[in-house]
């Protein structure tokens, strides 16, 4: 039986509501329903359905604006480290019922080039100073803060992160494949 | 008699209603118990009060927006960052035939002025224009106090991200921000951060989820973090967007949480173009040639990700920049 209670504005409404959000392994794509467009002009795609079928720590562009990007990584094991000339940011769109490690280290000497564009990938283990480690369940979101190195950690069940950042050399672009065509 | 104060031209007397009558270059806005009355030299219309003053909230909080703010498929603001055209008829093609459409180039300080001071005044104690239906009382009736805490609310936007000390700070019960009744089953962990000595600024995280569960307002992105020109504008959404958003630039939207439907038209003409059925973890552009308005049946979490480059409008109305986002 639903329970109830009065709205402030008078109608009835439900005692408790759930909030749906998407996963790896549970996730619903809605879509464009055309009726004088071409669905491309949407680039309609759904971040949940691209990390399904990526390899991990690929960086895939899911929207573009200009020269700035979101991308969608599949988080799982360790990734490689990266480091970028500005501020990026990542937000736990599933965390795989665990957590996703954000390891930050400062170089001692910068890694990306200042005036570089999105996350530039380092060969090696950056030499420098700790600069902590965040924790992050589904919802969080941390700063990548511009000149640090850093790296994920994803054990367990793969996670998924969307990253706001600038296209660079990572950058993905798989439109045709991840976008609603028709 | 009409009165001047603070560059806003209104009646020294309220009418039989109780609301005072304003004008604004050759408009003028009238309102009674139900209605809005809007008049210009070519025409007149009418709005329901409780949709015109929730369309207005949104103008004035977010400081006419990017690109156009339809109050419905009449009347609106066209922004042009220092200056807004104030219109009738401007995107609506049977008006523009009839040639009845009409506009007005304003600083945007006199228009922002002469706004906030219809909307403090036409708003009811009763009345929150930022709620949803089932948060708010009515709009309707005689004037009957007024709800200047509400109207008046602060938008939020962080300069680097929330959270980061000296920014913009989370919410709390404490602060005034308790957890809404559409999202008590949001999770109100706050990330574990483990920080070495002299980072504390850098290092920093919190929770987009818990932070947006306990917005107070529907339907007004705020700023949480910001890569140059690149904003993320979060919001929570909970019946119709009181406005038609036309756009000047192309927008993304990402729905976190629940589901939108956003009803797509022509920016210029209003003739429908698409429905877009957004799910949690959907993206979808809209394109920079048109006007789009969302339906959300509960309370939900959407990222609307803008482009604030001052470039973009200029590069796009000259064709020198595409409307769509990608070539694919
Ligand atoms: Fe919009």
């Amino acid at each position: 039986m639903t329970t109830t209670r009065k709205a402030q504005g008078g109608a009835v409404q439900r005692a408790n509501y759930t909030t749906v959000f998407g996963s790896l392994a549970d996730h619903q794509k809605g879509g464009v329903e055309l009726i004088a467009d071409d669905a491309r002009h949407y680039a309609f795609s759904n971040i949940f359905d691209v990390a399904s079928k990526a390899i991990a720590w690929d960086r895939v562009a899911v929207a573009k604006n200009w020269e700035y990007v979101l991308e969608t990584i599949r988080a799982e094991g360790t990734s490689p480290w990266y480091a970028a000339a500005h501020d990026e940011f990542a937000i736990c769109m599933d965390d795989g019922d665990a957590e996703v490690l954000v390891e930050l280290v400062k170089p001692d000497s910068p890694v990306a080039p200042e005036g570089s564009e999105g996350a530039v990938l380092l060969h090696t283990e950056p030499v420098g100073r700790p600069m902590g480690r965040i924790h992050l369940k589904r919802g969080h979101q941390a700063l990548l803060p511009k000149g640090a190195a850093y790296r994920f950690v994803k054990q367990g069940a793969a996670g998924v992160l969307l990253i706001q950042t600038i296209g660079g050399a990572l950058t993905q672009y798989r439109w045709a494949d991840i976008c609603q065509t028709v | 008699m009409t009165i001047q104060i603070d560059n806003v031209h209104q009646s020294e007397e309220a009418n039989a209603d109780g609301y005072r009558e304003f004008a604004l270059g050759e408009f003028t806005f009238k309102r009674d118990e139900f209605f809005v009355y809007i008049g210009w030299p070519t025409g007149e219309h009418m709005m329901s009060a409780d949709s015109f003053l929730r369309a207005l909230q949104r103008d004035v909080a977010w400081d006419f927006f990017y690109g156009i703010v339809n109050f419905d498929g009449v009347f609106g603001t066209l922004n042009h960052y220092g200056t807004v055209d104030i219109f009738a008829g401007r995107f609506n093609e049977s008006y523009r035939k009839a040639e009845l459409d009409y506009s007005e180039n304003m600083e945007t300080p006199r228009i922002r002025a002469t706004f906030e001071a219809i909307l403090d005044d036409w708003t009811n104690e009763s009345f929150d224009p930022f709620a949803s239906p089932h948060e708010t009382g009515s709009a309707f009736g005689l004037k009957n106090g007024s709800n200047t805490a509400a109207v008046t609310r602060q938008r939020v936007a962080a300069d680097r991200m929330v959270g980061v000390p000296g920014d913009e700070q989370v919410r709390s019960d404490d602060s005034g921000y308790p957890v809404n009744r559409m999202f008590a089953d949001v999770d109100q962990s706050e990330p574990v951060i483990e920080v070495e000595p002299g980072f504390e600024d850098e290092v920093a995280a919190f929770s987009l989820f818990a932070y947006l569960s306990r917005s107070n307002v529907t339907w007004n992105p705020s700023v949480v973090s910001v890569c140059k020109d690149s904003l993320a504008c979060p919001t929570t959404e909970e019946y119709i967007l009181p406005i038609i958003h036309g756009n000047d630039r192309v927008e993304w939207f990402v729905q976190l949480s629940d589901q939108i439907t956003w009803e797509v038209e022509d920016r210029d003409t209003g003739a429908v173009r698409a429905r877009v059925t957004m799910r949690a973890g959907d993206v979808s552009a809209m394109p920079a040639d048109i006007r789009h308005q969302g339906y959300s049946p509960k309370r939900s979490m959407l990222l609307v990700w803008e482009n604030n480059s001052e470039k973009i409008p200029e590069a796009i109305a000259s064709g020198k920049a595409p409307t769509y986002p990608i070539e694919f």
